[in-house]
């Protein structure tokens, strides 16, 4: 192959890039907090003693953990309008979409890791006088959380490359502006090495701290 | 004037599906008891207990502490128990179990100050206060700023019960306290039970430990098949049984000395 690559076509457009990366990390910010929330909510209610919390829990779950986020994404973008008397932004269809989907799996891993802790737990704190809500809040989930940091960073590292799918309605993230600039120069290879090479660099960092996290955890256990 | 009991207990019932483990109990704790339930694995004497700071919800019967009946009657049903009024018995009723519960996450001190701070919302240093004291009286006041992950089986038990006892409740609960225990470290754990009943404290104790119980307790219940076989002093329940199944059991338990 005698390829010349020239990454300086795409250094030219550095300020859509940019835009792009902006726009990347903001869609992921809303998909991970409101995602990694409504699972713990979605999670407490499948577990909850509660009979009508618990099924419609259920059948979120498993609705949502068993439909492509994709296909999310467009039904909330082009189908739910037609059916609601308003429009829904590109970020708004991409957002929920990944978030009803991150949702559905982090509640997975929430309830798994509650019903993890030793039941004495509930026990002693209900023996001293706790409610509920204070022993999930002091005694259950401070520790749950700790034996839940290696799925939840999975998780966290999946929504972030799942953000790559708001593309599709034409959101402006760094896949959709290296799209346009790859299809205004002629220069793919470059711009979606480019693309690769953002996420990497952001995500890698990122794993690495959590390891380190972990075995820290891992020790003080 | 009368003195009130602390627990008056009717025809307690509690039964898990089709296995009735309680068949209808009869008891009064007075302040000052210091009651041993001996039985055999089965009988459901730590079902009993677990029913008195409702770990159990009884199935049947009333339980009626320091003059309230706990929970709502209902009609047909057994009855309602809302959990305001089951976190505030359990203020006053404390327990210690067989396995500890330690709160792993927490230092020994956060574990003993937790239900001051939490649930009677008292400020921190008040609290650390009064866990210290505690603590001292379990004799693990250096101990304060370790997690439990670093303190052995019968240290661990000893901070359940400063744990317990820092909410000053009127009635303790032991459900085999000293049974998770390498044989080494009964005894100073034991020591510290036998230290709460000298100082008057009221307590019901669940026990393999028939000498302790001999030796410690004002009274000693005998249970089989969910119901209280034999109830007595020590000198006559232990040493002359009147009932059949309290003399197979005692006698099965020979090794113990007075």
């Amino acid at each position: 192959m005698d390829y010349v690559w020239d990454f300086g076509s795409v250094y030219e457009y550095r300020a859509a890039l940019w835009v792009g990366l902006i726009n990347t990390l903001r869609i992921f910010g809303i998909c991970l907090f409101a995602g990694l929330s409504l699972g713990l909510a979605m999670g407490l209610a499948r577990y909850s003693i509660r009979r009508w919390l618990r099924w419609p829990a259920a059948c979120f779950i498993e609705f949502f953990r068993n439909t492509p986020v994709l296909v999310q994404i467009f039904w909330f973008y082009f189908a739910f309008p037609i059916l609601a008397p308003f429009e829904i932004s590109a970020l708004m269809a991409a957002a929920l979409g990944i978030t009803l989907n991150s949702a559905a799996f982090s509640a997975e891993i929430f309830r798994g890791g509650i019903q993890s802790i030793d039941p004495g737990q509930w026990e002693a704190g209900r023996a001293i006088g706790m409610r509920y809500r204070e022993i999930m809040a002091r005694i259950i989930l401070p520790q749950a959380v700790r034996r839940m940091m290696p799925a939840l960073t999975n998780r966290g590292i999946e929504i972030f490359k799942m953000t790559t799918l708001a593309s599709a309605i034409a959101y402006a993230d760094l896949l959709h502006q290296a799209r346009l600039i790859a299809s205004v120069n002629f220069n793919p290879i470059e711009a979606y090495t480019v693309v690769a090479l953002a996420f990497f660099v952001i995500l890698y960092p990122i794993v690495r701290v959590t390891y380190v996290l972990e075995r820290r955890m891992a020790k003080g256990d | 004037m009368s003195i009130e009991p602390i627990l008056t207990i009717r025809g307690l019932e509690k039964s898990f599906a089709d296995n009735d483990v309680l068949r209808g109990i009869d008891l009064d704790v007075m302040p000052g008891d210091c009651i041993a339930i001996l039985g055999a694995s089965g009988s459901g004497k730590s079902t009993f207990l677990r029913c008195l700071n409702f770990m159990e919800i009884p199935t049947g019967g009333e339980i009626t502490h320091a003059g309230t009946t706990i929970g709502t009657a209902r009609a047909g049903k057994p009855r309602h128990y809302p959990e305001t009024e089951l976190t505030q018995v359990r203020q006053k009723v404390g327990m210690v179990f067989q396995q500890f519960n330690l709160f792993p996450h927490m230092t020994v001190l956060g574990n003993v100050t937790e239900g001051l701070r939490t649930v009677q919302r008292m400020d921190k240093s008040s609290a650390e206060t009064s866990a210290r004291a505690e603590l001292t009286r379990v004799g693990l006041a250096e101990k304060a700023d370790e997690y439990p992950s670093r303190l052995s089986g019968g240290q661990k038990q000893r901070v359940a019960i400063a744990r317990a006892l820092a909410l000053a409740p009127d009635l303790m609960l032991f459900d085999e306290p000293t049974s998770a225990l390498d044989p080494e470290l009964v005894g100073e754990v034991l020591n510290v039970i036998r230290g709460i009943a000298d100082e008057g404290r009221t307590m019901m104790l669940v026990t393999h430990e028939v000498g302790f119980a001999y030796h410690v307790a004002n009274r000693v219940i005998f249970m089989a098949d969910g119901i209280i076989q034999e109830i007595g002093p020590p000198e006559q329940v232990l040493k002359n049984p009147q009932n059949a199944r309290t003399q197979a059991f005692l006698a099965r338990h020979k090794q113990f000395e007075f």
